[in-house]
């Protein structure tokens, strides 16, 4: 099962960069960012594109700041992110 | 990221499988053209104007609008559902604080159901990977020169929602009726790259 997460949780997107087609843009990878709220519930795109069976799981507006993605840049950019991307973030850990 | 979906070797490949998929009798002849058509038929930027005008004039609607979209435009007769399945619809408010912007930075995505194809550049590499980045110098290029203490927001469709922008009425309007105030919403005012 993948995590849930709510509103406002801040969460770390995964650093893996898989071999095969993924959702996580690379630009958002091993990133900061705050849930906004669930997009309802979806297979994960990485086991569709190869076939493979996959069961409903949460998908989150996550937002994040732009230097934090890119080091610079006063906008903000929100992802759409199944849940296997993200893990939540502990406590004080930035 | 993929690249600019242009390539003559795939649409080769596309059509030989589809002759392939007709000659063993899976597809009729033209079915595919004609799905396309199909899911093409009900989607319009006009939709979305009619959507951004009653919004303007009828507060209760834009707030259902923002909470729920895909509920909200069933009450002017309009849907998501032209696809295989209903996509949902996340409809984000330009306000005097902030500016949203739309991209796909993975491929593609957009709306097409509610509001027909997107414009070519919304496809192109260069809107998908620099907007992200530097919107204020994209907007810029489009003509939008947004103040300096304006936020930009980006929505980067990477899965399964559509966005659509809900973007601010223009000053001096007060006395346009709801048809008249949808004239004034662009295909560019529903992705954010034009003010309306």
């Amino acid at each position: 099962m993948t995590e849930t997460y709510s509103a406002g949780d801040r969460v770390r997107t995964t650093t893996a960069d898989p071999a095969y087609h993924t959702r996580l843009p690379r630009y958002a990878r091993g990133a900061v960012g705050e849930v906004l709220e669930r997009a309802g519930s979806h297979p994960l795109a990485d086991d569709r594109a190869r076939g493979r069976p996959s069961e409903a799981r949460g998908v989150y507006h996550v937002r994040f700041a732009a230097r934090d993605l890119f080091g610079g840049g006063d906008h903000d950019v929100t992802v759409e992110l199944w849940a296997d991307y993200l893990e939540p973030l502990e406590g004080d850990d930035e | 990221m993929s690249g600019n979906h242009t390539s003559l070797a795939i649409s080769e490949d596309v059509r030989r499988v589809e002759t392939l998929l007709e000659q063993r009798g899976l597809l009729d002849a033209g079915e595919i053209d004609r799905r396309i058509d199909e899911f093409l038929a009900g989607g319009s930027p006009a939709n979305g104007a009619r959507i951004v005008a009653h919004a303007w004039v009828d507060d209760g609607f834009r707030d259902r609008l923002l909470a729920d979209a895909n509920a909200a435009i069933r009450e002017l007769g309009l849907s998501m559902a032209g696809g295989l399945q209903e996509q949902r619809l996340k409809v984000v408010a330009n306000t005097e604080d902030v500016h949203n912007v739309v991209v796909c930075t993975l491929c593609s995505c957009y709306p097409i159901a509610l509001l027909g194809p997107s414009p070519t550049w919304y496809k192109s590499e260069a809107y998908r990977s620099r907007v992200v980045r530097d919107p204020r110098g994209v907007l810029r290029e489009f003509g939008v020169e947004l103040p300096a203490e304006m936020r930009i927001s980006i929505w980067d469709a990477s899965a399964e929602s559509r966005y659509m922008v809900l973007p601010r009425r223009p000053s001096g309007t007060d006395g346009l009726s709801e048809e008249k105030l949808a004239e004034l919403v662009t295909r560019k005012g529903l992705i954010g790259t034009a003010a309306v």
